[in-house]
C-alpha cells in the first residue's frame, strides 16, 4: 500500500458519518424506490467497513469486499437494474468523499483523493464485469428454456406425430427437434411424422440441410416423414436455391399432410350421411 | 471369435445383433447369412439392432451390403429397432442407407415383409382393421 492510501483510510474513518450518509443518499436517488432505504443502508454500511479495511492493507477485507460487490452486482443484474445504476453504486462513494473534501477545503486531502479514485475505479470495473457475466448467464438460461419450449412433438392420430416448427432453425434447435422426435417415435411406435414448417420464418440451404437430416434419421428408424406448410415464398426460395428434397413428400398445409398420412396408414375417414 | 446367430422364422431370417460388432464378426455374418438364404430359400431378412448403441461407418455400410446381397438372392432386408442416437450418428456420417428398408420394431418389420407376426397383432386395432376391410 502507498503512503497516500494510509491517509485515505484516515479520512474515511474520520468522516465516516457524513460520507456514508451522502453515499446512501446518492445511491438511493439512483435506484429510485426499487430498493428500500434500510436495505441500501445495511448494504453500504457493510461495504464501507470493507473499503476501510481493504485500504488499510487488510487482505481478508479486500477479498470480502470483492465478494460482496460481486454478490450485489449479480443481484442487481437479476433484478433488471441497468448497468449505469449498478456502477453508480460504487462510483457514488468517490463523489461523496470528494464533496466532503471540497467542503473542508483541505488541500492535502486532494492528493490522497487521486489514489482513492484509482481504487474505486478498479472496484467499479470489477462490479461491471460481474454484472455483465450475470446478465449473460440470464440470457443463456433463457435461450435454453426457449429451446425446450419451442420444440413440442404432438400426437395427431394413432401412429401419426406432428412436429410444428416455429421461428428460426439453427443447428442447436435441429438437434433438439431431432432428438425429441426420434425419442417420441420410439415411445409411441409411430409410423408417420408430419413436420410442419408454417411457422419457420425463412428457409435457406442450412435450414433445408437440417430438415433433410431429421427426415433421414426418422426414416432410418422406419418412420416416414411428411413436410407440410410450404408457403409460396418458401417454395420459391427452395427452387431458386436449387435445394433437392428428393423423394420426401411435401404438402402445402398440415391438413393435406394428415390426410396423406391417414390414407397411407390405411385409415379412411367418412362423412356421416347428413339430414 | 463370436458369431451372430441367424434364426429362421417361417420364410424369414432373423439376425438379432446382441454383441459388440467387430469388423471380423460383421464379415462372418455376411457369409453366414448368404449361405442361410440359399439353404432356406428365405424371402426376407430382418436385422434387429435394438441392442446396438454404437455404430461406425463400417457397420453402417454393412447394412447396405447385406441388403444388396440379399436382394440378388431375392430376399428383402429390413433393419428394425434402430435407436435414436444411432440414427442421428448415421445421418451425421452421411449414410442414409438408400436401399435398406427400416421399421420401428420387429413386429412392424415382419408386417412390412408381408408376414403377420404370431398372434395376429391384436394390440394394434387401427392398423389391423382396414387391412381386412379394404
Amino acid at each position: 500500500m502507498t503512503d497516500g492510501s494510509g491517509d485515505v483510510t484516515e479520512l474515511l474513518r474520520s468522516w465516516r458519518a457524513p460520507v456514508l450518509e451522502r453515499w446512501i443518499e446518492l445511491v438511493a436517488a439512483g435506484v429510485r424506490g426499487r430498493m428500500t432505504e434500510p436495505e441500501i443502508r445495511s448494504e453500504l454500511t457493510e461495504l464501507y467497513g470493507l473499503v476501510e479495511g481493504a485500504l488499510g492493507g487488510d487482505r481478508t477485507a479486500a477479498g470480502e469486499l470483492r465478494a460482496a460487490l460481486a454478490e450485489i452486482s449479480r443481484g442487481r443484474a437479476r433484478q433488471g437494474f441497468s448497468p449505469a445504476e449498478t456502477a453508480i453504486g460504487v462510483f457514488a462513494l468517490k463523489q461523496a468523499l470528494y464533496e466532503q473534501v471540497r467542503a473542508t477545503k483541505d488541500r492535502a486531502a486532494y492528493s490522497t483523493l487521486i489514489d482513492f479514485t484509482a481504487f474505486v475505479d478498479d472496484l467499479g470495473l470489477a462490479t461491471f464485469e460481474t454484472y455483465a457475466s450475470a446478465r449473460e448467464q440470464v440470457i443463456a438460461d433463457q435461450a435454453e428454456q426457449l429451446l425446450e419450449l419451442s420444440t413440442p412433438v404432438v400426437k395427431l392420430w394413432d401412429g401419426i406425430l406432428g412436429v410444428p416448427l416455429v421461428g428460426t432453425l439453427d443447428s442447436a434447435r435441429t438437434q433438439v427437434v431431432m432428438e425429441t422426435l426420434l425419442q417420441t417415435l420410439v415411445d409411441t411406435g409411430s409410423r408417420f411424422a408430419v413436420i410442419d414448417i408454417t411457422g419457420v420464418s425463412a428457409v435457406d440451404t442450412e435450414v433445408a440441410q437440417h430438415l433433410l437430416k431429421t427426415v433421414m434419421a426418422a426414416r432410418l428408424m422406419g418412420t416416414e416423414c411428411v413436410i407440410s406448410g410450404v408457403r409460396p415464398q418458401i417454395a420459391q426460395t427452395i427452387v431458386t436455391l436449387g435445394i433437392e428434397f428428393g423423394d420426401i413428400v411435401t404438402k402445402a398445409n398440415l391438413a393435406d399432410a394428415l390426410a396423406y398420412a391417414l390414407r397411407h396408414s390405411g385409415i379412411r375417414t367418412v362423412r356421416e350421411a347428413g339430414p | 471369435m463370436e458369431r451372430v446367430p441367424v434364426l429362421r422364422i417361417g420364410g424369414l431370417l432373423l439376425v438379432s445383433i446382441q454383441v459388440d460388432l467387430q469388423d471380423q464378426t460383421v464379415l462372418a455374418l455376411q457369409e453366414d447369412l448368404a449361405e442361410r438364404i440359399i439353404a432356406t430359400g428365405a424371402h426376407g431378412v430382418i436385422i434387429d439392432i435394438t441392442a446396438v448403441d454404437i455404430v461406425d461407418s463400417f457397420i453402417g455400410r454393412m447394412f447396405a451390403t447385406i441388403a444388396s446381397m440379399s436382394r440378388l438372392m431375392d430376399a428383402e432386408t429390413v433393419v428394425v429397432g434402430m435407436r435414436p442416437a444411432v440414427a442421428i450418428t448415421l445421418v451425421e456420417l452421411g449414410l442414409s442407407l438408400g436401399g435398406v428398408r427400416t421399421a420401428l420394431d420387429l413386429e412392424e418389420g415382419m408386417r412390412l415383409l408381408g408376414t403377420a407376426p404370431p398372434g395376429g397383432g391384436s394390440g394394434d386395432g387401427a392398423a389391423a382393421g382396414p387391412a381386412g376391410g379394404s
